[in-house]
Formats: structure tokens, sequence, C-alpha cells
């Protein structure tokens, strides 16, 4: 018995102009879980974001949120219930007449809901969090592509939505940019728990936060389900889809990218059947302490995830894959090796980063703080390659922590 | 039966056309009503309408006391070479005082108010229509009517008729300048006869004309911004059509309704 959705689009058309945008949607969409919706450009995903808004109306069919639909609601019911509510534009819409701090201000000042001094400690609060305390006084049109999504992004927050629609938020941002934006909207989301909807092109990037993730294609949806689900889904569309913008390199860190390494251990299980050669699997995670509260804590984790992972590539052999596995893990695949094998490589890498130039720095001053920790598991012939991850999950230890 | 349809073609065109003229008049009525009502919903927006005051009224004095004074001087130079050749030159007073309160005042601070604000608010509304901050308010549970329309109603209301008497006075000074200073008119008797022919009713009339005028001007200009979206042209070049068709469908619809209001008048 699935809990009710939150949101749930029932045969949803649109026709706009003479194109049929939207040609009957289902979706559902659950409280608290961050859910992408990912496709083709001008597959309608943005109209489809524009819908459970309310600044489109369906043609046909009907969106329920929290099980009744908009019409079916009186207006200070409406009214409630677009609070609830906040959206990220694809072109950040940020009010180019207004300052950035009233741009921030504007949906708290509108609502006469609280007294000036407070909405001010909330915006202050909010820019402070996304970097953006020095650009205060300046107008949108002052600041580069980042920053204003970076507003944008405080615009949607200030106000505590239960719900937020974000719309590309990360096109048009460097690797680094874009990681510290989506793992920000997942620290955001995990602390507040808010129920996000994320329409993107990151593909696999957004798997990595995502935890439904819906592919919509010729105005239906094509594919629901988790983002495991979908990398293994069987329809040609969406693997030709899927796979069409996946990358054999992980942008941010350089090493493989997810699905490449999904494949080497597929590989590796294979021969570990057939030929019984051992091999393990190494699972890094790093974890920033540079203050994650704020923005540019994100960019400096994203920073250190980078230059952990070429680290760790610079200590691995040729035959070894080094792939990202989540938001802030990689995992290294040791083929031939032991656990107590792969034990010795964790040492090693452990014992390398000391005295690391930028990581550890000379005489223990190291430009960022961060910690990693490691997970070790090493396959048993038959296992299912679930039970193997779970297994290095499980025994996770703090294989390093920067000095403070 | 092709004959009939031959004549009949021109007149269901023409029917055609005049019933959406009037649609669409009404359309912009509506537009202005509902903005106009939300004025008065609290909490007062006495801020925005105070910044709207501003680039309407304060960012316009400038430009109308040029054009007045150059409007008074050309009516003072025009009326003396008309009425000297009837040796009535004292009576100049009264035709510039005359022609000014009641039709140059007005038509001219309207127009000049298109050029300079109307065309702006069309352009700035239209920019925020397609770079989706309408959108954006509306997201916020803001109303866009209220936030963005209102504001510059009840701004047009307060200046078009305070624009048209500054015009007005500017305008009768110039007449002096040309009329008296340069051309040697009795300033006494060029003052005393604008003082005595002109009434309050033509005072009145140029009221009423300055506040119809507002409504026109900011109705259209508001609308066609407002609206940018549903024309067939996108971004840039919509918000460029917009601008144009604002400017030109208020000046010719200044020119109309000056033309009714006066028969009303009269």
């Amino acid at each position: 018995m699935e809990a009710a959705p939150l949101i749930e689009l029932r045969n949803v058309r649109k026709t706009l102009g003479r194109t049929r945008v939207l040609d009957g949607v289902d979706l559902k969409i659950y409280r608290g879980e961050i859910t992408a919706v990912i496709g083709k450009s001008g597959s309608g995903k943005s109209v489809l974001l524009k819908h459970i808004i309310g600044l489109f109306e369906p043609d046909a069919g009907e969106i329920l949120i929290e099980g009744r639909s908009r019409a079916a609601r009186s207006a200070p019911e409406k009214r409630a219930l677009k609070r609830k509510f906040s959206y990220v534009f694809q072109d950040t819409a940020l009010f180019d007449f207004l300052t950035v701090f009233e741009n921030v201000a504007l949906p708290l000042s509108e609502r006469r809901n609280e007294r000036p001094a407070e909405i001010a400690r909330r915006v202050r609060e909010k820019l402070r969090q996304l970097d953006l305390d020095d650009v205060e006084e300046k107008y949108p049109s002052q600041l580069s592509g980042g920053m204003k999504k970076r507003v944008a992004l405080a615009r949607a927050l200030v106000t505590d939505p239960e719900i937020v629609l974000f719309d590309e938020p990360t096109t048009g941002l460097d690797p680094i940019r874009k990681n510290a934006v989506h793992s920000m909207i997942l620290e955001y989301q995990q602390r507040y728990g808010f129920t996000g909807v994320v329409v993107s092109h990151e593909i696999p990037d957004i798997f990595f936060i995502a935890q439904r993730v819906a592919m919509i294609d010729e105005g239906r949806i094509r594919f629901e389900g988790t983002p495991e689900e979908i990398q293994r889904a069987a329809d040609p569309e969406v693997r030709a889809f899927i796979e069409g913008l996946e990358s054999p390199r992980d942008d941010l860190t350089g090493v493989d990218s997810h699905p490449i390494g999904q494949k080497r251990l597929l590989q590796e299980m294979i021969r570990l059947q057939r030929h019984e050669i051992p091999f393990s699997i190494v699972l890094l995670a790093v974890e920033s302490r540079g203050g994650t509260e704020r923005i540019g804590g994100h960019e400096a984790g994203q920073e250190v995830f980078k230059l952990f992972a070429n680290h760790v590539t610079q200590n691995t052999y040729i035959t070894d894959t080094c792939f990202r596995f989540d938001i802030n893990k990689i995992m290294v695949l040791l083929p031939d090796t032991n656990r107590q094998q792969a034990m010795l490589f964790c040492r090693k890498i452990s014992r390398s980063l000391e005295g690391h130039p930028l990581l550890d720095g000379p005489g223990g001053q190291a430009a960022f703080r961060f910690a990693v920790s490691a997970g070790i598991a090493q396959a048993a012939p038959g296992a299912d390659l679930d039970d193997l991850v779970a297994a290095a999950l499980e025994g996770v230890f703090v294989l390093y922590e920067s000095h403070a | 039966m092709a004959e009939i349809v031959i004549f009949k073609q021109p007149i269901a065109g023409l029917g055609r056309e005049a019933i959406a003229a009037v649609r669409y008049l009404g359309r912009i009525f509506l537009f202005f009503l509902r903005g106009f009502l939300l004025v008065f919903q609290p909490p007062f927006q006495f801020d925005k309408i105070r910044q709207q005051i501003y680039f309407i009224g304060m960012k316009s004095v400038f430009v109308i006391c040029l054009t007045a004074g150059f409007t008074g001087m050309v009516l003072g130079l025009q009326g003396y070479y008309a009425l000297v050749k009837y040796g009535s030159t004292s009576a100049l007073g009264s035709a510039v005082a005359l022609s000014l309160v009641r039709e140059m005042g007005p038509v001219l601070t309207a127009i000049m108010v298109i050029a300079r604000a109307g065309s702006a608010m069309a352009a700035e509304i239209g920019i925020m229509r397609i770079s989706e901050q309408i959108d954006a308010l509306k997201t916020m549970d803001i109303d866009p009517m209220r936030y963005l329309i209102s504001p510059r109603i009840a701004a047009a209301l307060v200046c078009f008729p305070l624009l048209t008497a500054l015009f007005d006075v500017v305008g009768l000074y110039g007449g002096y300048l040309s009329g008296s200073v340069l051309l040697g008119v009795n300033p006494a008797f060029y003052f005393s006869r604008a003082q005595s022919s002109v009434e309050m009713a033509d005072i009145l009339g140029g009221f009423i004309k300055s506040l119809v005028f507002a409504v026109i001007v900011v109705g259209i200009c508001c609308f066609q911004g407002y609206y940018t979206h549903t024309r067939a042209e996108f971004g840039a070049k919509g918000v460029s059509l917009s601008t144009t068709s604002a400017v030109v469908i208020s000046c010719v619809l200044i020119l109309v309704a000056d033309y009714v209001l006066t028969t009303f008048l009269m």
C-alpha cells in the first residue's frame, strides 16, 4: 500500500497554438521526495511544471493537489495553496527594477504577515547562505549568470515552501557550480523536507539527487520510476535518450561515469562466476566540513571532491576502474583483489593524502576541511550487485580526516 | 447571387472590422476598470504610486514646459498676425488662453506623455511579460494587475490634470513672450483679456479632457505591454510592436476623443 501522492496529474492535455504539448500526462509526485522530469527539449517539461503551479490550466484532465483539484477550492483556499509553492524559472525571471535584496524580500513583503525587520533578517540569512551578501544592493543585470541563478534560488526558498518546482536550475553553469546547486538542493530538501520537482537535462547527475524520475516524450510520460529503474529500463526509446546524454566520463571529477562503472561491475561479476576470479569494491565518500550551510561551502566541497577523485585515480592501476557512484561518492573497482588487499589499497590512499599539497597542505594547513569514509566489500559468487554495494555501505569507517 | 456577394463582401468586412475595434476597446476598458478598482484594495500601495507619479509626472515637467513654451509662442505669433489685420491685437490674450485651456493644453500634454511615459510603460511591462517576471509574480501570489498596473493608473490620473495645468500656464507666458515682448502688444491688455475670457467651464472642460486622456493613455499602453505574449511575434519583436501600437493607437484615440468631447462640452 503506497502513500497517497501529494500531487497527481490525471490525463492532462494541453494545446498551445497548434501544437499539442501535453497529450494525456499521468504523473504522481510524492511528499518529501525529489522527482526529476527529464525529456528532450521541447517535449513539454516546462509546460508540465507550469500546470502544476497553476500558471497554465489544462484543456482536459485534472491536477489533484492533496487529493483535490484547484477548481474545487474556494478563493482563500487557492491562495493558501499557492503560498505552499515556489517556482524557480529557467531564465531566473528576476525583477530587473528591484535590487537583489528587494527581489528576495518581495514574496515576504507582499504577504505582509511579518514586520520589515523580521523580513530583512530572513532575507539576509538566505542571501548569506547563498553567498550573496555583498551584492544585495546590486540589480540583477549587474550579476553573472550563476549569481542570478542563486538569487532566484534564494527568492524561491525564502518563503520556506512545501513544494519547490525547479525549471532547469543548472542550465548554463559549469560542472562545479552545477554540482554545488545539486548538492544544495539535496541538502535543503533533507533539512526542510520540501517536495521537489526538477526539470533537468543533467543526466546522469540528476539521478544522484532524485528519488523518482519521470521521462516525458511526445506529450506523455514514457517512463516513471526510481533512478536505478530508469537506468535499467528496457524501453528502447528511454535507453536511447539516456545513453545519448550520458558521457563516458563524469564531467566534475573526470572519473568514469556511473553507467560505465555499472557495466564494469557486471563484467567483473561474470568473470567471478565463470573463472572464480575474486574482486572487491571500495566506496569512498567525501564529506566537506567547510560549512555547507553556504553555497560557497558546497562549491568548495565539489572542488575537494574533484581533487580527491583525481588523487584516487592517480593511485590506481590501469586495470582498476574508478567511477562516480553518487553525489559525493566514488567507487573503485579492484579486479583480482580480495578484502585484505582492498584494505591495503585504502591505507595507501589514506597515507598518500598526508602532505598532499592542496588537500592536506604544508604543515597541516589544509585549504579545505573534509573527511573521507570508506566501505569495502568483496564479491561473493552468485551474489547480487545490490547486495555487494549494501555490504560496502554497511561497513563504512572513517578513512581520513583533514587537520582542522 | 454573385452580384450580391460582391456588394456584401466589403460591407461584411467593414462590419467585422468595426466589431473587432469595439471589442478591443471594450477589453481595454475592462482591463482599465480592473486595475482602477484594485487601486483602492487595501493595503494602499502608496510607495509604488509615488514612484510612478515621479516617473510619469515629475520627469515630464521639463519636456512639457519646453513644448508649452513654444506652443504658446507660436500661438502668440499666429494670433498677432491674424488679429493685426482687424486692428484688434488687444484680443491676443483671450485667443491664446482659450486655445490653450480648451484644446492645446490637454491634447499636447497627452501626446507628450505618451511619447515620454506611455511608450516606456508598454515596453517595460512587455519585457516583464516576455521574461516571465509577470508569471513569477503570479507564482508568489502577487496579483500583477494590482502590483504593476494599478499604481500606474493612479499616477496617471493624478499627473495628467496637473501637467495640463502646467502646460496652460507656461503656454500663456510663451504667448506673452512672442506677443507682448517681441511684437509689442500691451501686456496689461494681454493678461486682462486672458483672465476675463477664460471661464470656469473652459478650465473644467480642459480637466475633464485631461482625465479622459489619462484613462486612454494608461489603459492602452499598459494593455499593450501586458498582453505582449498573445501576439504572433515573440520576444523583442513582440515588445517593439506592442510599444509602437501603444503609441500609435493612443495618439489616434486622443484626437478622436478630443473631437467627441469637444462636441459635448461646447
